[in-house]
């Protein structure tokens, strides 16, 4: 490229009490350039992005927009001299309809009437559609997406940063907002695009600089770089992939049949005649959008919600009406996906935490007094045998990182000697190798006997430890099928996240 | 610029030096506030803290600490443990009048038989009361889910209205000249809950209060209903997932509440206020709430907190009648403590940062 940089970056280093989270990072971002961002949970992608973004001022460094000095105070800054950012969680009001939204984050923003037209107008050129008169609350993950993306369009953007923006969307959402970026790309915008999943890097960016603790840790053409040594550069260490081996299915474990639950609160699902069986020594792998009946699906498995008696038998046992505890002792446990508030009390030690669910399988206390030797005891073994790094377990829970926490809640599970494991996004913001030892320790239980499911968004995670594989959306179960013999499109049929979907046309 | 910044972690020496620097912080501010009207504030603030413990009189306040500590921490051990859930029970006036009355209603049904098994069956129908009384807004709450703030707040007058009904009526004095008012069982020695040691203030209710606090201790820190409570509070998502049962945990906690708060208007009906009367009920249910929060919520605090509450409520009376400081300031230097409590316990979970914040 024979123009100037858009936006150079040099030596930035941003310093917080204890870790510094960028130590001289230096990349530049051509016109028209697609540029990815690559690192683990923590190795200072959001930091960086925030710098540039004005909402974080660097301790040092230069950044040169166009070739004049570019020091942001404030996002609106930063917006004025054209860079959007959309950020990971949306910040959208459920209740506002999608202009009314966007109105809220414009400046001076235009008669709504004009300002829907002018939406209307982005979105089609983009193959976005998008109602501007819908209420929010109504749209699924990937169309609320399309509202932050579409409001940054608005502002007609020289860069656009995303933030692991495919994280929510199906494979057909995903491809729809490639062909939008690539429209974009082609129109001179440039991309600062942040990201885990190498395979949609090689497919979209031209470069790539890796983060690793803070530094820039080498840069790549990912189109001639494989996925792997991409993730090596990540981690700095070689890769252990998870081993399968062999395993026999047993018995059905877990049955459940025609469970229809109705929606616990106004902006839940409603599960609607679910049927799964999963046998012993088998992984089975739900996947579908976030909201499509995830977390009370997990209720229901856990005891938290009860139901009629015979819609969920564990061994042939009929345990639909048994809440938590004892569907504990039978060895029915689960983790869910939120971690701070439901799978741990924040302000609660690791140990007191260790108690939350493991006082019934690990003999904790001794008519309703309570061990705390004991307790402490398995505390610390969860936090040496899944390497949770704690000063110790007289430390609350919510000052561990989201992955170190993951780690834990998993680890206090897996160690109860489960029958029956359900896990919600097991290894959601846990690092590489962090989640590659959850994935391990998920294959070894089964592979000792227990049914194991696993509800995920992670695809790749399904695809690398299911045996079988269903889907989720709007509440309903799709009818498992053996995870080897399926495409990525078949999946994303399952998921059904497609309806109504366009690719733009480029 | 000053700013807050959340700590990694509950700080414990802060949580535990709160208390004392409200303290300190009420008496320098009530010490201006006594200023300003004109008084010396170094002998208010000394005729408030020191004259009930240590001065000239002090052999006639000591014990009137515990009579008025006493209470107090029952009623306060009990609400801390609902309070602990998320479990607001605000109606404990109305629960120490009933179990008052039932309290009294069986001593009195007794008179004028004499016998032992009569004092103790006084504080069994005195806890009932309290806990009937209290299961009103749990099984509303429960069944129909309505909110026990409101419901057992307006408990409080509906048994304001039947203290006034059974003193001038059923339980009033047959040889009382017509006053309102029961007989007083002061006079009458198998219902009296006289001093245990002559001259120390100390009564069955003392006792109570102290078992009251070991309970609660063991309760909160040894047992797993204890940890059901703390977990339900913190995190009612987790609770839930735990496997704790919502509510048997609402009953279980507006009954001890209400059981306790029971006691307490027995042991005073029966002791030091000796008689069933139209204001028998001073407040006692409300203040508790204070020490509650005062204490933490936590059964030593509040311990300390009962005979704090009371030590300024004796000794204001003594700076009223002494100095002549009008009822309103040693009001508001009570609410002032209760203000710095809850404005310093910030610092438990927020550290002060001076500088330019890291995130716009």
């Amino acid at each position: 490229m024979s123009t100037p940089p858009l936006l150079t970056i040099e030596g930035l280093t941003k310093a917080y009490p204890g870790v510094v989270a960028n130590d001289h990072v230096s990349f530049t971002i051509g016109e028209g350039e697609v540029h990815a961002l690559l690192g683990e949970n923590g190795a200072g992608k959001s930091t960086l992005v925030k710098m540039i973004y004005g909402l974080v001022k660097p301790d040092s460094g230069r950044m040169t927009l166009r070739g004049a000095a570019y020091e942001p105070a404030e996002p609106r800054q930063a917006r004025a001299d054209g860079i959007a950012m959309v950020f990971q969680h949306f910040s959208l009001f459920d209740a506002l309809n999608v202009a009314e939204n966007i109105a809220l984050g414009m400046e001076n923003p235009p008669a709504l009437r004009d300002l829907a037209a002018r939406i209307r107008e982005v979105s089609e050129a983009y193959g976005l559609p998008l109602d501007p008169f819908r209420t929010v609350g109504d749209l699924s993950a990937g169309e609320r997406q399309r509202v932050e993306i579409i409001r940054c369009l608005l502002q007609d953007p020289k860069l656009l940063i995303m933030d692991e923006p495919t994280s929510v969307l199906t494979p057909q959402e995903v491809e729809i907002l490639f062909e939008t970026l690539k429209k974009l790309k082609s129109e001179g915008t440039s991309i600062l695009y942040i990201s885990h999943k190498l395979e949609e890097i090689r497919a979209l960016c031209d470069h790539a600089t890796i983060l690793r603790l803070g530094k820039n840790v080498g840069e790549c053409v990912p189109r001639d770089t494989s996925a792997r040594d991409m993730a090596e550069l990540m981690v700095g260490t070689a890769l252990k992939t998870p081993e399968r081996g062999a395993r026999e299915f047993g018995d059905v474990a877990l049955d459940i049949s025609g469970l229809s639950v109705p929606a616990p609160s106004a902006f839940g699902t409603t599960l609607k005649n679910v049927h799964l069986a999963v046998r012993r020594g088998e992984i089975l792998g739900i996947g579908g959008v976030a909201g499509n009946g995830q977390d009370e699906l997990l209720a229901v498995m856990s005891g938290e919600v009860t139901c009629a008696r015979d819609a969920v038998k564990f061994d042939g046992k009929p345990i639909g009406h048994m809440g938590p505890t004892a569907r504990r002792a039978l060895g029915v446990l689960t983790a869910p996906e939120e971690r701070l508030g439901h799978a741990a009390a924040p302000d609660m030690s690791l140990t007191e935490n260790a108690l939350l669910t493991g006082s019934v399988r690990e003999g904790l206390d001794n008519n309703g007094f309570l061990k705390w030797g004991a307790t402490r005891t398995f505390a610390e073994k969860i936090i040496k045998a899944f390497d949770v790094r704690t000063p110790g377990p007289e430390n609350a829970a919510r000052s561990l990182s989201g992955g170190n926490l993951q780690k834990f809640v998993i680890g206090r599970e897996v160690l109860q000697r489960p029958e029956v494991l359900v896990v919600n996004q097991p290894t959601w913001g846990v690092d590489a190798a962090a989640a590659a030892a959850i994935r391990q320790a998920l294959l070894d239980l089964a592979a000792n006997g227990a049914a194991v499911i696993c509800i995920s968004q992670d695809l790749d995670e399904l695809m690398e430890i299911s045996d079988n594989f269903a889907a989720l959306n709007e509440g309903r179960l799709s009818a498992p099928r053996p995870t080897a013999e399926l495409t990525v499109d078949e999946i994303g049929l399952m998921m059904g996240g497609a309806h109504g979907m366009e690719v733009a046309h480029v | 610029m000053i700013r807050l910044e959340k700590r990694p972690q509950p700080s414990r020496a802060w949580s535990m030096a709160t208390p004392l620097v409200a303290v300190l912080a009420t008496m320098v501010m009530g010490g201006l506030l006594f200023a300003t009207l004109g008084k010396n504030p170094v002998e208010a603030i000394r005729t408030i803290f020191w004259e009930p413990l240590f001065g000239e009189f002090a052999f006639y306040y000591r014990p009137q600490l515990l009579v008025k500590g006493a209470p107090l921490v029952l009623i306060a051990i009990g609400l801390s443990l609902g309070f602990r859930a998320g479990i607001w029970n605000i109606g404990a006036e109305g629960q120490y009048i009933i179990g008052a009355l039932t309290g009294a209603g069986v001593g009195l049904a007794f008179y004028p038989t004499e016998s032992w098994i009569i004092f103790p069956l006084m504080v069994l129908a005195g806890a009932f009361g309290g806990w009937a009384w209290a299961m009103i807004p749990a099984v509303l709450k429960t069944r129909f889910g309505t909110n026990e703030i409101l419901v057992s707040l307006m408990l409080v007058y509906v048994a304001e209205q039947l203290l006034a009904s059974m003193s001038l009526g059923l339980m009033k004095n047959p040889e009382g000249f017509g006053f309102p008012g029961s007989r007083n069982l002061q006079q009458y020695d198998s219902a009296h809950n006289a001093e245990l040691i002559a001259g120390t203030g100390m009564h069955w209710g003392v006792v109570a209060a102290l078992i009251a606090v070991i309970f609660s201790y063991v309760l909160l820190n040894r047992h797993m209903l204890g940890y059901h409570i703390r977990l339900t509070g913190e995190a009612p998502r987790a609770a839930k997932f735990a496997g704790v049962k919502p509510a048997r945990l609402i009953l279980f906690c507006l009954g001890a509440s209400g059981a306790l708060a029971g006691l307490a208007g027995m042991f005073e009906v029966s002791g030091p206020s000796g008689q069933v009367s139209i204001d028998f009920n001073v407040g006692y249910g409300f203040t508790a709430i204070i020490v509650a929060f005062l204490g933490r919520l936590h059964p030593v605090g509040i311990l300390l907190a009962g005979a704090l509450m009371a030590l300024t409520y004796i000794g204001g009376d003594i700076a009223q009648g002494n100095l002549g400081l009008p009822s309103a300031a040693i009001q508001v230097f009570q609410g002032m403590l209760l203000f710095f409590l809850l404005a310093l316990d910030l610092l438990t979970n927020y550290r002060i940062a001076i500088g330019k914040p890291e995130v716009a």
